[in-house]
């Protein structure tokens, strides 16, 4: 938690918290939302839909798992269909919470204080989103455990020169790192919550998630450390989480897959759906949790500007892929530019360069990116743009590669898009509970920023020379 | 002069600056074991108190290093000794195939020592401490800073170190009961 010693005003800038606010109205504001706001319609109906969808998405998985993946819409030569695009997209969302939590933290950015705890629940929920696709994907689930290095009675260890191995070491680093990462985030705001409570089996619960934190200054001391390794280490991971999802497809030789931008160009989108993401979350939370002093306009429209600027490191990456296809004179990949743009599925390349690069440029015009409505509805533009594009990299270069005898088509089944739905149900209500039972936004970071927080005695060191 | 039954003396605060000076005066009239709380991390209080260093970055480097050679042990045992495989004729010990998983294994080992590394040596968890036995507490994680002289501090007497935190001009002087 960097703690700035000025909050920054512009004069054209919104301000990253409504001034006014003192360390005791922060708490309550925030601690009110779990404590002691009734639970409403509009949440319980919000729930139980996105709860329905789940128990959609549970049947959907019981079918795979009795029937196997034959009931998906994979075969030779589309071997990696929906899940793999869904793997890929969700986990893309998940980097824009940690980006928001580690490196907008590392870079003193103080505005993301207050939206970098939902955004690290958001980044939990798409990674666990992500993290079930290979596993339904396998065929027989329950022997997920041969993927890690164990000592067993078959004597053999997993392949460590594969790229799908390394996707299994860092998505489940990640996963884990990002939720110590939400979990250390949270402990100070538990202890909040047990104070602040003044029903007992709450006050127990949360005492028992805080683990007794009682806000000692060595404890904080440690603390501070912890959290700033922890953003360092969470920096070079994330890079390194789509670097090597990318290495899935540029390790192999497929025409579309086998190229040096990846790692780049799927970080970027990833950043670039992961913002997307978090507005499509933030504009509905801060509105109906009336908590716009917290989460201001300020950071609505940084994430916008962010989502521009990756959105046009996107767009570069098409470009290069477009040229390289030419420029590299490989009648393969010559033949994978003329498939994308006249093949099968052109209608639905066209449909990613109009949802990835067109709309989101109307992100130029000030007033179009500070409309919350407008800016909500671009926001899904570029997620649905973002599963467009992977589906545009994984199914067209499988369906048609080298050989023309072994071309074909893809064909989704309702299973598919349950599946897809499905996750889509859970990471929902999973944002519907963790609203209502954690601080969604960070209370002792946001007490940072306030200028009661500032300190103008003199320095320690100077008093005990004296 | 030590009482058992007290755990020592809490003074409440209601600002920053009136507890960073408090707490400077506290350390430089020699009271050593002593601690402060604050509802935010105030570097500037931990400094007033005399503690700024702590080993948690040395447990996340240890952590670290553990996991690096780990991994990386680990991937050259099986891919050399116990499960070597011969995929035309290419070396079995193929480092750059086994950077990756070393670098994530470098970053969970030292991920994890951080955040337990720090957790231990802050004692948790620990849901129970005297100083929650004072009702004024519950406001440490709200808007109040907290001073505490313990009573095993060598310094401590009853009457004298309360005459001594009630000129710090603090909101109240409150004995932990222990």
């Amino acid at each position: 938690m960097a703690r700035p010693t000025e909050v920054e005003v512009g004069e054209q800038k919104a301000p990253v918290i409504q001034p006014g606010h003192t360390f005791a109205t922060i708490t309550d504001r925030i601690a009110a939302i779990v404590l002691r706001r009734p639970v409403k319609a509009g949440w319980l109906l919000g729930f139980l839909f996105c709860f329905m969808i789940l128990q959609w998405f549970l049947f959907a998985v019981c079918w795979l798992f009795y029937k196997g993946v034959g009931v998906w819409g994979v075969n030779i030569p589309v071997g990696w269909g929906f899940a793999i695009v869904n793997f890929v997209w969700w986990i893309g969302i998940g980097h824009a919470g940690t980006l928001i939590s580690a490196i907008l933290l590392l870079l003193r950015q103080a505005w993301r204080n207050s939206i970098n705890r939902f955004a690290e629940a958001m980044t939990l929920f798409a990674v666990a989103c992500a993290g079930m696709f290979p596993l339904l994907h396998l065929g027989r689930p329950w022997l997920f455990y041969w993927l890690f290095p164990y000592s067993n009675t078959m004597t053999y260890w997993p392949n460590f020169r594969s790229p799908l191995v390394w996707d299994v070491f860092a998505v489940s680093t990640y996963l884990t790192i990002s939720l110590v990462f939400w979990f250390v985030g949270l402990i100070p705001d538990l202890a909040s919550l047990r104070d602040q409570t003044t029903n007992k089996f709450v006050r127990f619960v949360y005492g028992l998630l805080s683990m007794g934190w009682r806000n000692s200054v060595r404890h904080w001391n440690r603390y501070e450390t912890a959290y700033l390794l922890l953003a360092g280490l969470a920096t070079p991971l994330v890079l390194s989480v789509h670097t090597v999802v990318s290495f899935d497809f540029s390790i192999g030789i497929v025409p579309g897959w086998h190229t040096t931008i990846f790692p780049p160009y799927f970080v970027a989108g990833a950043i670039y759906s992961g913002f997307a993401m978090v507005l499509v979350l933030a504009i509905p939370i801060r509105k109906f949790y009336a908590i716009e002093d917290f989460i201001t306009d300020r950071h609505i429209e940084n994430s916008a500007m962010v989502m521009l600027a990756t959105g046009w490191i996107v767009a570069y990456g098409y470009g290069i892929e477009a040229f390289v296809n030419w420029y590299g004179g490989d009648p393969y990949e010559s033949y994978l530019r003329w498939n994308r743009l006249h093949g099968p599925y052109a209608f639905w390349y066209y449909a990613l360069l109009f949802t990835n690069i067109l709309v989101p440029q109307l992100l130029w015009v000030r007033r179009i990116r500070t409309n919350n409505f407008w800016l909500f509805l671009i926001s899904l533009d570029v997620l649905v743009g973002m599963w467009l594009e992977r589906f545009i990299i994984v199914v067209v270069s499988l369906t048609r590669d080298f050989l023309t005898s072994s071309f074909g088509q893809y064909y989704p089944t309702w299973n598919d898009w349950s599946v897809l739905v499905g996750t889509l149900g859970f990471f929902t209500a999973c944002m519907f509970l963790f609203l209502r039972l954690l601080p969604a936004v960070s209370i002792s970071e946001l007490k940072t920023l306030i200028p009661q927080a500032e300190v103008t005695v003199a320095h320690a060191e100077e008093v005990h020379d004296l | 002069m030590r009482d058992p039954r007290i755990y020592g003396l809490l003074a409440e605060f209601d600002s920053v600056d009136t507890v960073i000076t408090a707490a400077q005066r506290v350390y430089a009239a020699g009271y050593r074991k002593i601690d402060a709380y604050s509802p935010f991390p105030l570097e500037e209080l931990s400094e007033a108190i005399g503690f700024e260093k702590n080993g948690v970055a040395l447990v996340c480097l240890v952590g670290g290093l553990l996991g690096c050679t780990g991994a990386y042990v680990l991937q050259w045992w099986i891919n050399t000794i116990s499960y070597p495989v011969n995929i035309g004729g290419r070396p079995f010990h193929s480092w750059p195939a086994f950077i990756i998983v070393t670098f994530e294994m470098t970053i969970l080992f030292s991920g994890l020592s951080a955040v337990f590394g720090m957790l231990a040596l802050n004692g948790l968890p620990m849901p129970h401490h005297p100083v929650f036995n004072v009702p004024q507490f519950d406001a440490a994680s709200r808007d109040r800073f907290f001073i505490i002289i313990f009573s095993s501090d060598k310094n401590y007497d009853p009457v004298r170190t309360r005459a001594f935190l009630e000129e710090l001009n603090p909101l109240s002087v409150s004995e932990v009961p222990s």
